[in-house]
């Protein structure tokens, strides 16, 4: 079974600054590592790979050059091979060029039965990405899976985490999964990995080996417009009623008639 | 410092790092409450190939030598000078099978330990810590197998190890000559296990009497041959007091790291400690001393990979000088802390009690300075 992983090398650290002339994230300089939800989706393609005792899991990822070194990491946690998506003409990708460009790149991987995905990402936090690619690949989608179920070339049976509790769905393959934190642990590197990661060869594509249409990718392909980007007011302090139920309920009450009322 | 540590070694440097600060640091404190064994600690380690690291390849392992040993020990060690024992005895317990096992004890002992499974080496007994020569487990010939009888004392993996290198007597009448080293399965009949040790630290690891009741051992498992117990015994010491150097080192560091960054952050007198001289003295002594201990413990086990013949005495002085070193460091670290350097909630008073114990274990600094005495006395007599 060939399953695709998609990742993101993100800043690590809370100190992220903003290209003040595009409103975009300035990545250059700045410690990168590996999304942490996209590590559970690492994980969960290697753990199926391991299940079957065959089969490939591509590591794929879009980026600047730097973010070669994101796909050697997969690779050392158990990763088969790394594809680079990279091209200056990507640059400025909002989630929908950026799931556009990803689900060429995966057009070209022949015959593989999942892809794999973080929930989001810890910078952007849209959790688009995902979702974008299985709509241009025109295959299923499940969001939040938590647990596969049952695997099989062509198809599966996965819950997917809700507020209340979890959806058991079952889908054809292949198929889009974004994962959650609870589907499962992380593994660290191996030495063997680390070494095998060091030497693995990184397949770079660029927009013309995509066959990318130019008006689709990079900014100028990107309808999101970043208007302007601020943190939140923070919040008031709350206040806490204590007392009698009954004396806390009709306190409340009063306190609620004055907001809705006036 | 740049020791200009190889591709490979960088590797092992980082990862063993990146499981000390993820696995390890977090879980530290509550082994050592609990005195328990770091099972889950061990899984980790063997997925990440660290188990093998210094067990050769064609045995499944990472091929790596004293040094690689003693890069890994001490990352683990920063982690927790106790759960990095899990691994650092078990390479002291398989040192015998590499240095003295036949083919075929190595392809049925090495690719097992390389993959997970424990090892122990069974040497001190009661009345037989620093005098070695006064063992008195037997081991006598019945045919196809050893029979063993006696008891070992604060053996480090007892009880959780699968594989004992043990030494016992096969000839009492020729002293230390008459002692060998065997392979014991914790499964063979006769094999059992007495009282798990309460210690003043190193408490994530086990530490526990090893019984032999008329436990046989088939004769295939003796290493080397009769007679070479305490040659097998020292050879494994010249390879393995760098780890436990290592292990010193790496609790020293932490205890740098964390004192560095307490006085940082302790405010008195309108400022922080670290401002003072006083405290600022003791820190950079600090790092001194711990640089100046990683070094010794570098060129010795670069020395002893090399292939040179006496390392009895390098091996000595980096246990030696690093285990003092972690000694001082630790207690140092304690005093940057002040009260709270006493108390539980912190880390500096453990640092210092599983720093204790490396100037005692695997040939006490005294017996250390012996060793390096009697190398200076036989150098000197030899001009």
């Amino acid at each position: 079974m060939k399953i695709i992983v998609l990742i993101k090398q993100v800043p690590d650290s809370t100190d992220v600054k903003i290209d003040p002339v595009t409103n975009t994230l300035k990545r250059e300089g700045v410690a990168s590592i590996i999304n942490p939800f996209d590590m559970y989706a690492i994980e969960e393609a290697i753990r199926i790979r391991e299940r079957f005792g065959e089969g490939e899991v591509v590591a794929l990822t879009m980026g600047p050059p730097q973010a070669e070194e994101a796909l050697r990491e997969a690779i050392s946690m158990g990763c088969d091979r790394g594809i680079l998506v990279s091209d200056r003409k990507f640059a400025g990708s909002d989630t929908w060029a950026t799931s556009y460009t990803l689900s060429q790149a995966i057009r070209k991987i022949d015959d593989f039965s999942v892809v794999f995905c973080g929930k989001q990402a810890s910078d952007g936090d849209t959790a688009q990405v995902g979702p974008g690619v299985s709509m241009h690949l025109d295959i299923p989608q499940v969001t939040y899976v938590k647990k596969i179920d049952k695997i099989d070339k062509g198809s599966a049976t996965v819950e997917r985490m809700t507020e209340e509790g979890f959806d058991i769905i079952e889908t054809p393959l292949p198929a889009v999964f974004t994962v959650v934190k609870e589907i499962n642990e992380p593994r660290l590197p191996s030495l063997k990995g680390k070494m095998r990661a060091k030497k693995a060869e990184i397949r770079k594509m660029s927009a013309d080996e995509l066959s990318c249409e130019e008006d689709k990718i990079g900014l100028d392909g990107s309808p999101t417009r970043v208007s302007k980007v601020f943190s939140p007011p923070p919040r008031g302090g709350g206040r806490v009623l204590e007392g009698e139920p009954e004396e806390v309920s009709r306190e409340l009450t009063g306190l609620l008639k004055d907001i809705v009322i006036g | 410092m740049d020791y200009l540590l190889t591709e490979e070694q960088k590797m092992i440097k980082d990862l063993c790092r990146q499981i000390a600060e993820e696995k390890i640091k977090p879980v530290a404190a509550e082994y050592d409450e609990k005195n328990e064994f770091p099972w889950d600690i061990v899984k980790v380690m063997a997925e990440s190939d660290i188990m093998g690291i210094y067990i050769p390849e064609e045995y499944g392992g990472m091929g790596g030598g004293v040094m690689d040993l003693a890069i890994a020990t001490e990352e683990l060690s920063w982690g927790c000078g106790g759960i990095s024992l899990a691994f650092a005895a078990s390479g002291l317990g398989t040192f015998p099978i590499i240095l003295f096992g036949n083919e075929e004890q190595k392809k049925k002992y090495l690719p097992r330990i390389a993959s997970g499974t424990i090892a122990a080496f069974a040497l001190t007994e009661a009345e037989a810590g620093s005098d070695a020569g006064g063992i008195k487990t037997t081991a006598v010939k019945d045919g196809d197998h050893y029979i063993l009888n006696g008891t070992k004392q604060w053996i480090t993996n007892g009880g959780e190890a699968e594989v004992y290198s043990v030494v016992a007597m096969t000839d009492r009448k020729k002293g230390a000559r008459g002692a060998s080293a065997f392979i014991v399965e914790k499964d063979m009949p006769g094999v059992s296990f007495g009282k798990k040790e309460d210690k003043l630290g190193i408490r994530g690891s086990a530490t526990r009497e090893v019984i032999f009741t008329d436990c046989r051992v088939p004769k295939e498992n003796l290493l080397g041959r009769e007679g070479l117990g305490f040659i097998v015994a020292m050879k494994t010491f010249d390879h393995s007091r760098p780890g436990v150097a290592a292990q010193a080192v790496g609790i020293a560091q932490r205890a740098l790291d964390e004192a560095v960054k307490y006085a940082h952050e302790r405010r008195q007198f309108g400022t922080t400690i670290s401002s003072f001289q006083g405290v600022q003295f003791m820190l950079a002594d600090m790092a001194i001393q711990t640089e100046a201990a990683r070094a010794i413990v570098y060129s010795a086990a670069r020395m002893i990979d090399s292939g040179a013949k006496d390392i009895a005495k390098v091996s000595a002085m980096c246990k030696t000088f690093a285990s003092d070193t972690a000694m001082k460091v630790t207690t140092d670290a304690v005093q940057v802390f002040g009260g709270y350097g006493y108390m539980k909630e912190y880390p500096a008073e453990k640092l210092m009690r599983d720093a204790k114990i490396t100037q005692i274990y695997e040939g006490t600094n005294q017996i250390q300075r012996g060793v390096i005495a009697s190398a200076l006395i036989k150098e000197s007599l030899a001009k």
